[in-house]
């Protein structure tokens, strides 16, 4: 699947880039969906042999590959909340020397890189690759409920129902971009909704 | 002058007025007929007597009601309320440079004693007589951040300056142009100005921040900014721009001289001595279009400024849509005369209104 270039944005929305394997002593991948294809991209079985990947399959049928690869130790969690408690162990384990790679969603990406930096590694120093699902995780300003893989703007805020729109404006510590309410000037007049890059 | 205090309201009736000498000592932010974004730094050292550059945190009539609307926002949402844990000592920074300028300042409605760390904070206007223990948190009711700006009008962020950066790590913001604190927490200083069109093209931030990595301690600055408002409403937030967003489409040709305000932060910098973190806060100060046109420079440069803005920024500010009924509003205190260089009214020697 070729990858999707979004389009030039404001400062504060996160840019990503291309997965290259570093040196490193241990190696923690964090994936979802098609991230698989980006971890399989620089796979060698030297860099596997001190790899520790966690992976949220998301209806895909990658995993099987990705274990394949014989990576150290494999994880495949059911889903980002069940693989988080995982990821915070792991990172409160890790010594220097630790790569990290992200790759898949922005939404996972996010997650995984907010877990890293609160465990003490600086932003710029972990690495990510957008793959898959353009999709969004949104926090309403309103409520401060958060609403995943948001593909369209306008969309409808999944606690309080407000008609937000989607800001590229984007926090680091929530791991969100932020949904604004639409039709605050004129309740009701709401536009159709679109894909957000269309 | 001995202040008096207004008993008035920023929500639901609107009760804010502006006295003659409130309005006088307005910190109109053109200094020409046109605007465009600039760094506009100057030293905040004093000003002209009564002026709101005069004092290092000025006090005016609105005080004790806006620290009461504070309160009710505070207790609506406390997250307009919020320090990481690396600025603690940056909040203790922060209240002493408060109560020593405000003391020294305004001696007649702050006192502040101190033997050793044992200090005494006494606020006349709001009825506070407080003892305890410097940098022992435990003594005060809230942290001190939270404590001492519950009693200093304007919205303040504290800034941690890092990596050539500064961020947004601690602030109290309930009187604010529609941003977000919850959400900007933590960015720096690139990133949460991400959203302003234009000016980082033009190299605006780069310039801004070099300058205030540099501000050092005892030598304060500050810049002007500004926005609009329909009613006097302090708590412009994004939280709230849900409820407060329609009051926009209730200005009409007959009441917008008295609903539409000009919103001006008078924001201030100042290092801070323990944490080096810098201070920043940013005091509104709100005046109807009605009272402005008392002052005949205001009225013809007001016309101008909105009449000629990139539609950029008046689409950021958020008057895009009322624009045209401003400037129906204003044009009729525009005769085309010019103006005197200068913020200031110039009332003694600006001629009136020539039609």
């Amino acid at each position: 699947m070729s990858k999707f270039e979004f389009p030039r944005s404001i400062k504060s929305r996160p840019v990503y880039g291309t997965l290259e394997a570093r040196p490193g002593k241990h190696h923690l991948m964090i994936a979802d969906a098609e991230g698989a294809e980006a971890i399989m991209a620089i796979a060698t079985p030297e860099l596997m042999a001190n790899t520790h990947i966690i992976y949220i399959p998301r209806g895909t049928d990658y995993a099987d590959k990705l274990r394949a690869l014989n990576p150290a130790q494999f994880y495949e969690g059911p889903s980002y909340a069940a693989s988080v408690t995982r990821i915070q162990r792991v990172l409160q384990d890790a010594h220097m020397g630790l790569q990290i790679y992200l790759t898949g969603t922005e939404g996972l990406m996010g997650q995984a890189q907010n877990e890293a930096m609160q465990a003490g590694y600086p932003f710029s120093a972990i690495q990510t690759e957008h793959r898959g699902s353009v999709a969004r995780r949104m926090q309403c300003v309103h409520c401060k409920g958060i609403t995943e893989d948001v593909e369209i703007d306008p969309f409808v805020c999944s606690h309080c129902g407000l008609n937000l729109f989607v800001r590229d404006h984007y926090s680091r510590r929530l791991a969100a971009y932020q949904g604004v309410c639409i039709d605050a000037e004129d309740p009701g007049n709401v536009p159709p909704s679109k894909g957000i890059y269309e | 002058m001995t202040i008096q205090f207004n008993d008035e309201t920023f929500r639901d009736d609107y009760t804010f007025r502006n006295s003659d000498w409130a309005i006088n000592r307005f910190p109109f932010p053109f200094h020409e007929d046109s605007y465009m974004y600039a760094v506009n730094m100057e030293q905040h050292r004093g000003g002209p007597e009564g002026s709101v550059y005069e004092k290092r945190f000025d006090v005016d009539e609105h005080y004790v009601a806006e620290m009461r609307d504070r309160a009710m926002v505070l207790a609506d949402d406390p997250l307009r309320c919020q320090s990481l844990p690396h600025m603690t000592l940056a909040g203790w920074d922060l209240l002493e440079l408060i109560m020593v300028s405000k003391s020294e300042d305004y001696p007649d409605l702050f006192e502040l004693h101190r033997e050793g760390d044992q200090w005494r904070w006494v606020n006349k206007p709001l009825g506070i007589d407080d003892s305890f223990t410097f940098m022992d948190e435990t003594t005060l009711p809230y942290g001190p951040m939270e404590y001492i700006t519950r009693q200093t009008q304007g919205d303040f962020c504290v800034l941690d300056q890092r990596e050539d950066n500064l961020w947004m790590d601690a602030g109290i913001v309930t009187t604010q142009a529609d941003w977000s604190l919850d959400f900007d927490i933590g960015m720096n200083f690139f990133e949460w100005h991400a959203p302003v069109p234009l000016a980082h093209e033009k190299g605006i931030f780069v310039r801004a921040l070099k300058f205030l990595l540099n501000i050092q301690q005892g030598a304060p600055a500050r810049r002007l900014n500004w926005t609009m408002t329909v009613n006097p409403l302090l708590d412009t937030s994004p939280e709230n721009y849900h409820k407060w967003g329609v009051q926009k489409t209730t200005l009409t040709p007959e009441n917008i001289g008295q609903k539409q305000h000009l919103r001006v932060e008078l924001q201030t910098f100042f290092r801070l001595p323990r944490s080096n973190a810098l201070v920043f806060p940013i005091r509104c100060y709100l005046c109807s279009f009605q009272d402005l046109m008392t002052k005949p420079k205001w009225g013809r440069r007001l016309h101008r400024v909105i009449r000629d803005l990139p539609e950029e920024l008046a689409t950021y500010k958020g008057f895009i849509d009322n624009r045209p009924m401003m400037l129906d509003y204003l044009s009729q205190f525009d005769d085309g005369l010019p103006t005197s260089p200068g913020v200031f009214p110039d009332v003694e020697t600006e001629p009136p209104l020539q039609k």
